[in-house]
């Protein structure tokens, strides 16, 4: 029995390590090519969403866009919901999902890891309706190869509490000011990807650095903005990624300022009685997010995954989706219907989102073109993060 | 009793404020699914009924509930089977590697969540499996293994190996000592164990975030997923008093059941 | 074996019974038949995950353009990595101080509560405390989560207002959070100890003279070690591998889980680097509470 026992051990271990030590993902090359009709729907799709994006009244009754879809096409439609862009990747990359809504922190990674196909525009009815400063950028494509579908997008604004900040800040220094009288109740946003709010503050207030894009920072320019949040670290209440316990916190006092989006502001407006905060885009411009969705290169649904990317960029699901979300939608023709939330998001206008730098991923290889120095990559984002937060 | 009458007062006093601390958010949590004001604020205010009637047309947490009972049930299944045969062999036979399987035994529920959740996950991963309830029930099942494992090894201990040879004496085979003779007896280990395998299972999050398949949602997560959207935040202060209230009674007979199964003392 | 009756004189039980006697008499086949099942679940599926999660810690990715792979030559790189940055250093050691701090706040109240509830309070007053203790478990860690932080919340929560002050969203407000969820797990296995001591133990130690202090220190404590090192388990692992509190409590404190979990997806070799710092610890208290016999007491 001991014999055998132990000839069994051993085999099994043999066994595991000679699958730990077989090759891992090879990371893809070459990126899996778009499809080039549209064929016969599989029946489903696994939608992958931010909470909002992909409302099928199971969460709540009353918002419910995803069962028109079901009847219309007769795919039907399993929706899983993440809560930041890292689950967002990750989930994504396990093939068990058709479509993902990908903001840009999470968007290119996936096209880098070979977990999201090209997508063929010819096959999207409404793609021409979407507004041109979304499609083919640097976080949903690459050389003119299109991975994500706009899908709607917003400011990070500079929220603050009206009652207690006076006057009203215009500014990005009111969040990094080591004087401010408001330290210890400043929030900023849980998230790598905040290091690019400080490279756009330092756009303005150190040009020697020569920042050209906030997400594309050589050695210098990132120790700059890594210093800058660490200093910036003693004035924080908190990161915030949950925006309802950030909702929170504005209600009860503790946070009267910081980074901000503006369903948050509408929801505080809302409360009754209201909570009294405003919002800004400083002077400065900011960051913004546009979220796209993309296709799995493992997707089990491919037919079902176009039909899906027709069905929610069209005006009037759009319209419902940016205001449920609180968002400008991608599609303009959705402002035929909810003109006053597109004045009020800017959903059109040039002069807003031209101060704007959208969410990518950073890259090695520098997002502004630069070819003699080297960029730091999203990783070096993350160790650095974690250094920030000690 | 060996303690003064004064150290018995402070004691119960003490015992009595515990048990108010541990059940104030609780009761936190009741009064907000009952409040107009939003998120999690102190102090709730208002008083509506109006989330608890919006609850009984919402299917995401009905299903979610389900689906926590059912995996819950197959997990505590598997472990039942697996940690009594585990715990059979441990107690009973000495041999080389016993001490080293004790260990590994605990390892899943010693290690934390997070660590079990991206073993599984890569695990998985590397062996090309699919996501499905059964790794979830497999993931589950291999951390409530020792439970069971530890509630019936102890109570094997207390059981005398001459019970079987009385057994075997009176002509029955292997098989039939252990469903007539061993069974009963070890039933109160196997039902305590079963019961707190059920909850660990029922509640837990960290692996379960890892192992789950796509649009699978366990009431945890599905608890997780809605933290973030305001209108639902209601939803989940009613879900979380609901599942509270509902589990006393079952909680209650499995504990009589337990008590009477181990003839009144453990 | 076949001695005494047999039911039916031996015709149709044959079958059954030529199995039952093979296996039982072969004893390696029973215990291979018995360990068989939870042995190859447990080697295969947990142990198997286990050592190739640690196997890839030992790899580095590497990243040319914007595609990342993970290179599979052995090295040790991002242990070197862990022990040299400083920032990583300090949120190991914040969370075993953490793991410590929130065991012994558990351990404290514990105890007391837990001697009450067997040997102090009546039969029926027992079982309602033991479900009592129990029934907090079932409303969601993450509920229970969030109103601690509307609790805590140094502006205006309950505690602010009750009290005056709050311990806030830090390290101190993360404690006390933690060893409020995990406080049941730490009860039950004590309450379990102190109820197998026998009552005439007690007795007899008062009988030879002691005070219930000293039979407290002598008696009652050594022989609950088993006990307190079980639950101890369990509060020091959940927190060394807590990563949701944090965030709820807005991302100002790290622990090591935050880190293995925001590098998941990024960096896989180095977050599976990380998660051997948890495991090393838990394995050696593992193997010291091994020696007091508290592993058969989870």
């Amino acid at each position: 029995m001991k014999k055998r026992y132990r000839v069994v051990v051993a085999a099994t271990a043999l066994v595991l390590i000679a699958g730990a030590c077989g090759s891992d993902d090879d990371g893809a090359t070459d990126t899996p090519s778009a499809q080039d009709e549209i064929g016969e729907g599989e029946g489903a799709v696994s939608i992958l969403a931010w909470p909002y994006y992909a409302e099928d009244g199971s969460q709540d009754p009353n918002f419910d866009w995803v069962s028109k879809f079901e009847a219309d096409t007769g795919c039907n439609a399993t929706v899983k919901y993440f809560g930041t862009s890292d689950e967002a990747f990750t989930l994504f990359g396990t093939g068990d999902y058709d479509v993902v809504s990908a903001s840009g922190d999470s968007s290119m990674r996936s096209v880098a890891s070979g977990d999201a196909a090209a997508i063929n525009t010819d096959l999207l009815t409404n793609y021409g309706d979407i507004a041109d400063f979304l499609k083919a950028q640097a976080w949903n494509s690459i050389d003119g190869t299109v991975y994500g579908v706009p899908h709607g997008w917003g400011a990070n604004v500079l929220q603050y509490n009206s009652d207690v900040v006076t006057p009203a800040p215009d500014s990005w220094s009111a969040v990094f000011d080591a004087a401010s009288p408001y330290a210890g109740k400043i929030a900023a946003y849980d998230s790598p990807i905040y290091i690019a709010d400080a490279a756009v503050y330092l756009m303005a207030t150190q040009p020697d650095l020569g920042i050209e894009n906030p997400y594309s920072l050589d050695e210098t320019q990132f120790t700059a903005a890594v210093d800058l949040l660490k200093a910036q670290k003693p004035l924080l209440a908190e990161y915030w990624s949950d925006y309802v316990a950030y909702e929170d916190n504005y209600r009860a006092g503790s946070t009267v300022m910081g980074t901000s989006w503006q369903i948050i502001v509408n929801t505080l407006q809302a409360d009754d009685p209201p909570t009294a905060v405003d919002s800004v885009l400083p002077k400065e411009g900011s960051t913004a997010w546009s979220d796209n969705w993309m296709v799995s290169s493992k997707a089990e649904h491919p037919n079902c995954a176009y039909e899906w990317l027709n069905y929610i960029t069209l005006p009037d699901v759009q319209a419902e989706v940016a205001s449920t979300f609180g968002e400008a939608p991608a599609n303009l023709k959705a402002c035929d219907s909810i003109a006053d939330h597109c004045t009020q998001y800017h959903a059109d206008d040039p002069a807003y989102y031209e101060q704007l730098h959208y969410w990518t991923t950073p890259t090695e290889e520098c997002l502004d073109g630069r070819s003699d120095v080297e960029c730091k990559d999203y990783a070096e984002w993350v160790a650095a993060w974690t250094e920030i937060k000690g | 009793m060996f303690l003064s009458r004064p150290a018995r007062i402070v004691l119960r006093l003490f015992s009595v404020a515990v048990i108010a601390v541990l059940y104030f958010p609780l009761l936190y949590v009741m009064r907000l699914s009952v409040a107009t004001s939003h998120g999690f604020t102190w102090p709730p205010s208002g008083l509506t009924l109006e989330h608890w009637r919006s609850a009984t047309e919402a299917s995401g947490p009905r299903d979610a509930l389900g689906n926590s009972l059912t995996i819950a049930f197959w997990a505590t299944v598997v472990a039942l089977v697996l940690g009594s045969l585990a715990a059979a062999a441990l107690s009973r036979y000495r041999f080389f590697g016993r001490n080293v399987i004790n260990l590994m035994l605990v390892l899943p529920l010693a290690l934390p969540g997070i660590i079990t959740g991206i073993a599984f996950s890569s695990g998985f991963a590397r062996l090309g499996v699919d996501l499905s309830r059964a790794t979830l029930v497999t993931a589950h099942a291999t951390f409530c293994l020792v439970i069971v494992f530890n509630n019936v090894s102890a109570r094997m201990r207390q059981l005398s190996s001459s019970l079987d040879e009385a057994s075997a004496d009176l002509g029955a085979d292997q098989l039939q000592t252990f469903w007539y003779v061993r069974l009963p007896l070890l039933a109160s280990s196997l039902l305590a164990g079963g019961l707190l395998a059920f909850a660990l299972s029922f509640d837990e999050i960290i692996v379960t975030t890892f192992t789950a398949e796509g649009g699978f949602q366990t009431l945890p997560l599905w608890i997780f997923q809605n933290m973030f959207r305001d209108t639902s935040l209601p939803l989940v202060n009613v879900t979380a008093t609901f599942v509270v209230i509902v589990m006393i009674v079952p909680v209650y007979v499995a504990q009589r059941l337990t008590d009477v199964a181990s003839g009144g003392r453990t | 074996m076949g001695r005494g009756l047999d039911r039916d004189q031996g015709l149709s039980t044959s079958r059954r019974r030529r199995a039952a006697r093979f296996v039982s008499s072969h004893r390696g086949i029973r215990l291979g038949g018995l360990l068989a099942g939870p042995l190859l679940w447990l080697v295969v599926a947990y142990i198997g995950a286990l050592v190739a999660l640690l196997v890839t810690s030992l790899f580095h990715n590497e990243t040319t353009g914007i595609v990342t792979t993970i290179v599979t030559e052995p090295g040790l790189e991002n242990y070197r990595t862990i022990i040299d940055t400083p920032v990583y250093r300090d949120v190991a050691l914040r969370t075993v101080r953490a793991a410590a701090t929130v065991t012994l706040i558990d351990l404290a109240i514990a105890l007391p509560l837990a001697f009450f509830m067997a040997k102090v309070a009546s039969p029926r007053s027992k079982r309602r405390l033991v479900i009592a203790v129990t029934m907090p478990l079932w409303a969601g860690y993450l509920v229970k989560g969030y109103a601690w932080r509307a609790m805590l919340n140094p502006e205006s929560g309950l505690l602010r207002e009750a009290l005056g002050f709050s311990p806030g969203y830090g390290i101190w407000g993360t404690t006390i959070t933690l060893a409020y969820l995990w406080l049941p797990y730490m009860v039950i296995p004590i309450y379990a100890g102190l109820d197998r001591l026998p009552d005439s133990l007690l007795e007899a130690s008062t009988d030879l003279g002691g005070k219930a202090g000293r039979t407290i220190r002598s008696v009652v404590l050594p022989l609950l070690v088993p006990s307190i090192v079980a639950g101890s388990i369990f509060t020091f692992s959940l927190t060394l591998g807590d990563f949701y509190v944090n965030r709820i409590f807005g991302g100002t404190t790290q622990f090591i889980g935050n880190n293995i979990y925001s590098n998941f997806g990024v960096n896989l070799p180095l977050a599976a680097a990380f998660a051997t710092v948890p495991i090393l610890i838990m394995g050696g208290y593992l193997l010291a509470a091994r020696a007091s016999g508290a592993l058969e007491e989870i």
